[in-house]
């Protein structure tokens, strides 16, 4: 065999968006006819690398190479989605760019439509669908309306949009996260096919097993930069994972590692309950007809932190915002201490003693434009009236010294409370959930990405808060994408993949090489949770 | 004649410039572009082919004046909402507001009254309702009128143009990942809904040959109750329009009996568009992007 | 707030005004030449036909009451989010509901007792009016825009039944006259307004600007309804009801509608008119666009408006009066293109966001 073409090349490519370093200098080279996996965590630089290729955006240094049919590389650093789609590039989203309202057959030829004497002919569109369809084992009927297709069926409507187009180099985002073991399977068969016939693929996915399946070779990232190249043939999944995860721990500090911290003082009592668990028994929670919570049960005692470990995607956010009320529950129960709340108001479970941190502070966790003193009593805000309804003012004096203790003993900068809470530093604005979650009396706190986007200092401070908290006797349930912070503070650790706890294991089992592979499907002989 | 087909004609006559405003609307909606402007395209259609008319002598010269000032207002809203983008709804009060001023100040200086015109050339019919069928079927706005729906349904779902509105107006982040101009599409929509919705002023001041103060009286948003009871689909709003300009008949014909009150009558179209939005019998949902502003 | 953000938002809330009123009045000046006439001197006669004479300040101010009451209405929807285009509807029900209580009360309550009952009537009327989207919106999703808009026609055709069928004065379009709560003229006071259609209907629209002003910045309710407003989904984490919200916030907002009808009914005429106030809910629209949905603005706003409607009469003699719809059209739209065109230009000349 001659030595293997290349249909990509990328070379030392950079590419920021803000104070986002997203690529530092990764570099990518795919074989023609191969089947690429781009493998790593969130916040690798995969996704980015490959919308660079995809000519969504332009590498601010760095080179890209695309084959052109006779086969040479040549440069088009810098083109755009228009050019990329006529070279035959192209690639298929991790959120699906679909309208719903039309069928499969419009959404694939929406853009290059067929024409028959001025008019839109769906004839042959829904022909030239079934034909590329049948081809590759894209099975869905053109004619059936996007919005009543299964997830799987929709994924089919993508990669139909792009072999339409004359895609000959096929990039799939993520592309097995929302299918069934069957529809993967199927998924399989089609890549195959189209490899048989020359395209070639490069698959941007965290799971490992799903790797180990389909790829020729694999490329690592992590933290921007390219780290490990492989034959599939020669990878272990261990290996990959290692690769993926890499040792960064030292970093995020080990569990002797104090950050200074004061205790939080002054709790306003909330009547004299007695310090109660979180508890959750079989909860079943729906997102889009999904269970995206398929079944979890957890326990937290007080003074302990129990993490959940996993990758973005697999029910974690369900998961919390059921329990704090922002979702509805198909069945399960949840308990602060011996009280049901499993129907109960946001209010009622945040007076039962929960606090909550959230994974979106944009979204949920503050009112940009309020100002700092004002998100600093957000869910608390019938505290500081004068009145019991709500036509009663608020009492400006009390927030404003509420406001001047949490910005000093959470060090919240700059220490003005006036400010509008869009003028502050990613950390910072954190820091303000904190304060206002973690800073009066609470019994369980829900921890959701405490430290996303977040700069080292202030990293260092609420991880300092969180286990005070533990020592203070609270029970904390841990979210975390970044393996290294769950590692750093839980005393347990579960791990969660497709919207169940598939182990729970004691801090001192919980290493990355175990918890790689679990967090990314492979099966693991468990032990039971410790 | 018989009463029947008085019933008929009567309809048609007054569902023309619901029909003509509908279709237009109905593609701009679609597109994602908020259409409360119908009644200052149709205002300001009927005046300009009054002007074309009179000076002219010929009601085809007015009806393309028309057609050139529903236009010229539809690029108005176009360029507010699409190019600065503003807040459709205020644009759309402010363009009704505008026609209504521009119309009334040029009626002042082209025909020095606050009123009304002098009498125009035109293609309508005053009198009695034995010569009304005759006379509609002799009035080429009258079948242009009754073209514009299965036209713009064509429009809608069998071209490539039609297409391309329905994914603009549904998810124009899809339609521009695949390279379509989303911002020309809407465009285009817009404009047609100017001249659309301005025929169907053409029609009322050549009907009554004559442009009055405000004539249109409210019946551009009608015509959007049309569209929003016949949850954009073109056909569906056509049939909301007659059904509509039936019920206003069945209540100029049962004048003077005892039964409901006019007032209430007039309340058909909003009641029942508030029930079709409310979801009471189907839900009616507009297209997903509509009115939504972004990059 | 000494920060750059602080300056950024001065900016963004009082630029698009400015460049709206400037836009207006280079359009003001094409069609006052278009009528032959000089611009100076137009402007001239239009500002001492309004607040240079007794009688035109006192028509200005009385126009602006209306106006205040109307774009408190929309603002305070605003800042929940809402959009209430049905001030045209809630205003005649405000207004009816006064003059019927006017009616009902015998002749001779003091008017320490009736005009307080006429205006809850308004108040009650309106808000009852504006309840119909807030429950369509929190309990079925209806879009509060269409239904708003509807009920327009809806709630005037309903009003011109009753009073044509039931209760006008022959050969007349209104109700007979109250027989109590009417409501001081300014004129009776202060005699330099003589003829001039101002009355203490002012005051309570001036009150109702701070009453509101001190609801929405004051209380918590007002701290729920603008986080609503902001951040749903905020507000929403943070314990508030965002569907109760709503509704309070649109039965607030048609109540303070509702209000506006006092002006004419209690103070002016002493009966309720159809089409006495046509236009005020529309106009009401700009006036909160303009006033930056702040009861200050507002305030501000009206009078700007009120200034354009009544300068028309006064310069009637130069310049159809009809010049000033078409500025108030103009301002709507130059506002309406201005927000976000400044918003666009403020942020990259900054240099992007702090986050």
């Amino acid at each position: 065999m001659t030595a293997p073409a290349l249909a990509v090349r990328m070379n030392g490519i950079h590419k920021s968006f803000g104070p986002v370093h997203a690529n530092r200098g990764a570099q990518l080279e795919v074989g023609a006819r191969e089947i690429h996996a781009l493998v790593g965590e969130n916040g690798a630089g995969k996704s980015t690398l490959m919308r660079l290729l995809a000519g969504l955006y332009a590498p601010d240094a760095g080179t890209i190479e695309v084959a052109g049919p006779s086969g040479e590389l040549r440069d088009v650093t810098g083109w755009s989605t228009a050019d990329a789609i006529k070279a035959g590039v192209g690639m298929v989203h991790q959120h699906f760019m679909l309208v719903r309202t039309l069928t499969v057959a419009e959404n694939v030829v929406l853009g290059r439509e067929p024409v028959r004497g001025g008019m839109l002919d769906l004839a042959r569109a829904i022909a030239d669908v079934s034909r590329i369809g049948d081809q590759y084992g894209l099975r869905v009927e053109p004619a059936r309306l996007v919005g009543e297709l299964s997830v799987g069926e929709a994924q089919r409507v993508e990669i139909l949009k792009t072999l339409f187009r004359g895609a000959r180099i096929l990039i799939l985002d993520e592309p097995t996260a929302v299918l069934s073991p069957l529809e993967v399977k199927e998924l399989w068969g089609v890549l195959r096919r189209l490899r048989e016939d020359g395209a070639t693929i490069v698959l941007i996915t965290h799971k490992l097993d799903e790797v180990v399946d389909i790829s020729d070779r694999i490329t690592v990232m992590r933290h921007g930069e390219t780290v490990a190249r492989m034959q599939t043939s020669e990878a272990t999944p261990e290996a990959i994972a290692r690769a993926m995860v890499g040792r960064d721990v030292a970093l995020m500090g080990t569990r002797n590692e104090q950050g200074g911290v004061r205790k939080p003082s002054d709790e306003i009592p909330r009547g004299s309950a007695p310090r109660s668990s979180l508890s959750v028994a079989d909860l079943v929670v729906m997102n889009r007809g999904l269970r995206a919570v398929d079944g979890v049960s957890l326990n937290v005692a007080p003074g302990e932190i129990l993490g959940i470990a996993g990758v973005e995607g697999n029910g974690q956010t369900e998961l919390i915002e059921a329990i704090a009320g922002l979702r509805p529950v198909e069945s399960g129960t949840v308990k602060l201490g011996q009280r049901d709340v499993t129907k109960a108001s946001v209010r009622d479970r945040t007076e039962s003693g929960l606090a909550h941190i959230p994974e979106d502070r944009h979204r949920r966790g503050l009112v940009l434009d309020y100002s700092v003193a004002d998100n600093l009593i957000l869910g608390d805000q019938h505290r500081y009236a004068r009145g019991a309804t709500s036509a009663w003012a608020l009492d400006d004096a009390r927030i404003g010294a509420n406001a001047q203790d949490e910005i000093r003993r959470f060090d919240i900068r700059p220490p003005d409370s006036v400010l509008p809470a869009r003028a502050l530093s990613g950390g910072n604005q954190q820091k303000i959930v904190i304060a206002r979650e973690m800073g009066g009396a609470y019994d369980v706190l829900l921890a959701s990405q405490p430290t996303r986007g977040v700069d080292v200092g202030a990293i260092e401070f609420i991880h300092g808060q969180i286990r005070a908290a533990r020592e203070a006797g609270k029970a904390i349930l841990l979210v975390s994408a970044e393996l290294s912070e769950i590692l750093a503070l839980a005393d347990r650790v579960a791990v969660m993949y497709g919207g169940r706890i598939v182990a729970t294991l004691a801090r001192r089992e919980a290493t990355e090489e175990r918890l790689g592979p679990l967090m990314t499907g492979a099966t693991d002989t468990t032990r039971p949770a410790a | 004649m018989s009463e029947f087909a008085a019933f008929i004609a009567q309809t048609i006559r007054i569902a023309i410039p619901y029909l003509f405003a509908a279709s237009g609307g109905v593609v701009a909606e679609r597109a994602g572009v908020v259409s409360l402007t119908l009644e200052g395209f149709m205002l300001t259609g009927a005046f300009a082919a009054t002007l074309g008319s009179y000076y002219s002598g010929s009601p085809w010269i007015g009806v393309l004046c028309g057609i050139g000032g529903g236009l010229l207002f539809g690029l108005i809203h176009a360029v507010a909402s699409i190019r600065y983008r503003a807040d459709q709804i205020v644009v759309g009060i402010a363009i009704n507001l505008l026609a209504v001023g521009l119309t009334r100040f040029f009626l002042l200086m082209a025909f020095d009254s606050s009123s009304n015109s002098p009498r125009v050339p035109g293609f309508g019919v005053t009198g009695d309702s034995a010569s009304l069928a005759g006379a509609l079927l002799r009035n080429p706005l009258v079948w242009l009128g009754l073209l514009a729906i299965p036209a713009v349904a064509w429009l809608v779902h069998y071209t490539p143009f039609g297409l391309r509105v329905r994914a603009v107006g549904e998810h124009p982040a899809a339609a521009e990942t695949l390279g379509v101009p989303v911002r020309r599409v809407r465009y285009l929509a817009v404009a047609l809904s100017g001249i659309l919705a301005g025929l169907g002023g053409v029609y009322l001041a050549l009907d009554q040959h004559q442009f009055t103060d405000s004539m249109t009286a409210g019946r551009g948003f009608i015509a959007l109750a049309a569209i929003i009871f016949g949850r954009w689909e073109p056909v569906r709003a056509g049939l909301a329009c007659l059904l509509f300009a039936a019920a206003e008949t069945l209540q100029i014909q049962l004048q003077g009996m005892q039964g409901i009150p006019s007032q209430f009558v007039q309340m058909i179209p909003y009641v029942l568009t508030i029930v079709a939005v409310g979801g009471f019998v189907a839900r009616s949902t507009p297209p997903a992007a509509l009115g939504k502003v972004e990059d | 707030m000494t920060s750059s953000v602080g300056r950024r938002r001065v900016e963004e809330a009082l630029l698009p005004p400015l460049v709206a009123l400037l836009v207006a009045l280079v359009v003001g000046d094409i069609l006052i030449i278009l009528v032959g006439q000089s611009p100076s001197a137009v402007f001239r006669l239009m500002l001492s036909g309004t607040w240079g004479n007794w009688y035109g300040f006192g028509q200005v101010l009385y126009k602006a009451t209306t106006l205040i009451c109307t774009g408190l209405a929309v603002s305070v929807a605003l800042r929940a989010g809402l959009f209430n285009i049905g001030g045209e509807g809630q205003l005649a029900a405000g207004g009816f509901a006064a003059a019927v209580t006017g009616l009902v009360l015998p002749a001779g309550t003091p008017g320490l007792i009736a005009v307080p009952l006429c205006i809850v009537a308004a108040l009650a009327a309106g808000g009852l009016v504006g309840a119909i989207p807030g429950v369509m919106k929190a309990r079925f999703g209806a879009h509060e825009v269409i239904v708003t808009i509807m009920l327009n026609f809806i709630v005037l055709a309903f009003l011109n039944w009753i009073v044509a069928s039931h209760l006008h004065v022959p050969e007349t379009l209104h109700t007979p006259d109250m027989h109590a709560g009417t409501v001081a003229r300014l004129m009776d006071w202060v005699p330099l307004f003589h003829g001039s259609a101002v009355n203490a209907s002012l005051f309570i629209a001036i009150a109702a600007a701070a009453i509101v002003g001190w609801m929405l910045f004051r209380t918590r309710g007002g701290y729920e309804l603008r986080a609503v407003g902001l951040q749903p989904d905020a507000a929403e984490y943070g314990g508030v009801r965002v569907g109760t919200v709503w509704i309070k916030a649109f039965v607030i907002s048609g109540a303070l509608a509702g209000l506006g009808g006092i002006n004419y009914v209690l103070g002016y005429k002493h009966y309720y008119e159809e089409g006495f106030a046509a236009g005020a809910g529309f106009l009401g629209i700009a006036v909160a666009l303009v006033g930056r949905n702040h009861p200050l603005g507002v305030i501000i706003a009206a009078f700007l408006f009120a200034t354009l409607s009544q300068g028309g009469l006064a310069i009637h003699a130069l310049v159809p009066k009809q010049m000033v719809e078409v500025l108030q059209g103009v301002v709507i739209l130059a506002v309406a293109a201005a927000v976000p065109e400044v918003r666009r230009l403020v942020r990259s000349a900054r240099g992007g966001v702090a986050e």
